[in-house]
């Protein structure tokens, strides 16, 4: 057995200083505070959202919606999973008609979350935008999905992935690149 | 995150272990929220084809179930056993066979012979579940009053829950017993002595001989119906001395100690086995019974839904979720 291979590509500082920049840059890409939707993918790209919310309220003194959303339900390969997921939580704050919703996720990978989380959002409702906010994007698209917001650009090569924690689940704030075959 | 298997069929709670029943009641809590939203359907079961055979009647389960398969996507038929080709002697195994070469996913069962299910699901490929087999189990109604107690009470664990009335030939009332027991509750049973069954205290559970000791030691009274042709056959002398000797009446519930949770799985016989001011009163979660039993019907068919493992070692070599 190979000994576990945990690189730290993102520490507690840098994490808080990359969430800022994402606040920062959801603000502008929204034009201010009006409108926005705040919804974070279950389970990590949740704690995010309200991260990002709570950095935007700091900021302009308002409260920002933000909501929950479980895709497995409209996962592309719900068919193939052996033992079924357990399902998370979703909450949609109030009517999507007319917003701009920013999805919140923690890694963007293939985009088949992505392209699940869009077909949820539509039987909610009819947004007038939604972008995409990831702390990561690792490349390696198998769908045409870009996000609009980038915390950290990570190459990833074959055999690794990319863990993130965060406080409330995992008791620290950290992005790590690991080989594949370590625990998790 | 994956959850632990479930078996192909769903036959009773007494085949499933306390974490498998767990699973299906943590299962259906997100599914809850799906009937409220403003388009009540995902996708998960897009594809699946799902019969609904009922060989006898019924109206809230039939409807609980085909809600749940239409809001999670899967195709319905229906089958009722009047005016199919069971009227005209086809054996119940034909029938299955005969659907099953339609290529169909799964079968939904009410049968009035008790093991009619378990004894389908051992012939077909097709996943089984049990809506109600003579008078054996009717676990989906087990369970939708499982997550109403937890609901109501925050835990199964401790609950006193009691059975009342007709336990000898209710199906709701052994499948209840079995989920209860498994997670902890405590459970009686009060009825007349002709229609408990003999022997129940083996089980672990408590024989009340009076509706009101049930009513002081219960936190939870699950009312059954009284099957009228009971008095015909002899069980009781008259449905108004039933009434008078265990009915749940407004009076004998404000002796009690403590609010009581109401429940019963209907259809209802206002005045017979419930009055109607306890029906319709602030502690009875009658309603609540039936918006949960879409939910954990919808979690029973999702869990069920035969995943194929082989594809899912395709699809981990070609990337799969993040």
């Amino acid at each position: 057995m190979s000994r576990p291979d945990r690189t730290i590509i993102l520490d507690a500082r840098a994490l808080s200083r990359a969430l800022q920049r994402m606040a920062v840059e959801v603000l502008e890409l929204a034009h201010g505070t009006d409108d926005l939707v705040l919804i974070g993918i279950q389970r990590r790209g949740v704690e995010l959202a309200e991260r990002i919310a709570r950095l935007i309220e700091q900021d302009e003194g308002v409260v920002v919606p933000r909501g929950a959303l479980d895709i497995t339900l409209y996962r592309d390969d719900l068919e193939t999973v052996g033992p079924k997921p357990v399902i998370g939580e979703t909450r949609i704050p109030g009517a999507l008609a007319g917003k701009h919703v920013v999805i919140v996720d923690d890694v963007l990978y293939t985009g088949r979350t992505v392209r699940a989380a869009l077909d949820e959002l539509a039987d909610f409702g009819r947004p007038k935008r939604i972008s995409l906010c990831v702390l990561v994007d690792r490349g390696g698209r198998e769908l045409p999905i870009q996000p609009d917001i980038v915390g950290k650009q990570v190459k990833v090569n074959n055999g690794e992935r990319v863990d993130v924690l965060v406080e409330e689940l995992d008791g620290r704030d950290e992005v790590d690149l690991v080989r594949q075959g370590a625990p998790t | 995150m994956t959850a632990p298997p479930l078996g192909k069929d769903l036959v009773g709670l007494e085949d499933l272990s306390a974490d498998q029943i767990r699973l299906i009641l943590d299962t259906a809590e997100p599914f809850k929220e799906v009937s409220e939203r403003p388009i009540k359907k995902v996708p998960a079961l897009r594809g699946k084809t799902i019969v609904n055979l009922f060989f006898e009647a019924s109206t809230r389960t039939r409807i609980s179930f085909e809600f749940a398969e239409k809001r999670l996507s899967a195709d319905t038929v229906n089958v009722a056993a009047s005016g199919s080709s069971v009227q005209k002697g086809e054996t119940l195994v034909d029938t299955a066979r005969n659907l099953e070469a339609m290529r169909i996913d799964m079968v939904v069962i009410r049968h009035p012979s008790s093991g009619a299910a378990e004894f389908l699901g051992n012939r077909i490929r097709s996943n089984v579940i049990n809506a109600g087999d003579g008078k054996h189990e009717h676990p989906t109604q087990g369970l939708l009053d499982l997550l109403t107690i937890r609901d109501k009470h925050g835990r199964i664990e401790g609950i006193k829950v009691c059975l009342v009335g007709d336990v000898l030939h209710s199906r709701v009332a052994r499948s209840n017993i079995w989920g209860l027991l498994k997670l902890g509750a405590e459970v009686g049973v009060c009825g007349p002595d002709t229609l408990l069954p003999r022997g129940i205290e083996e089980l672990g559970v408590c024989r009340f001989r009076r509706i009101e000791e049930a009513i002081e030691w219960a936190d939870v009274l699950n009312v059954l119906r009284l099957q009228l042709e009971r008095m015909e056959m002899g069980f009781i002398p008259s449905v108004r001395e039933y009434y008078r000797v265990f009915g749940v009446t407004a009076e004998r519930l404000e002796k009690a100690a403590r609010p009581m949770t109401i429940m019963h799985p209907g259809p209802m016989n206002r005045g017979v086995e419930i009055d109607s001011r306890v029906a319709d009163g602030p502690h009875s979660v009658i309603l609540d019974q039936v918006t949960n039993g879409v939910a954990v019907r919808m979690a029973v068919l999702y869990l069920l839904a035969g995943g194929r493992p082989e594809l899912a070692d395709a699809a981990k070599g070609a990337g799969g979720p993040e």
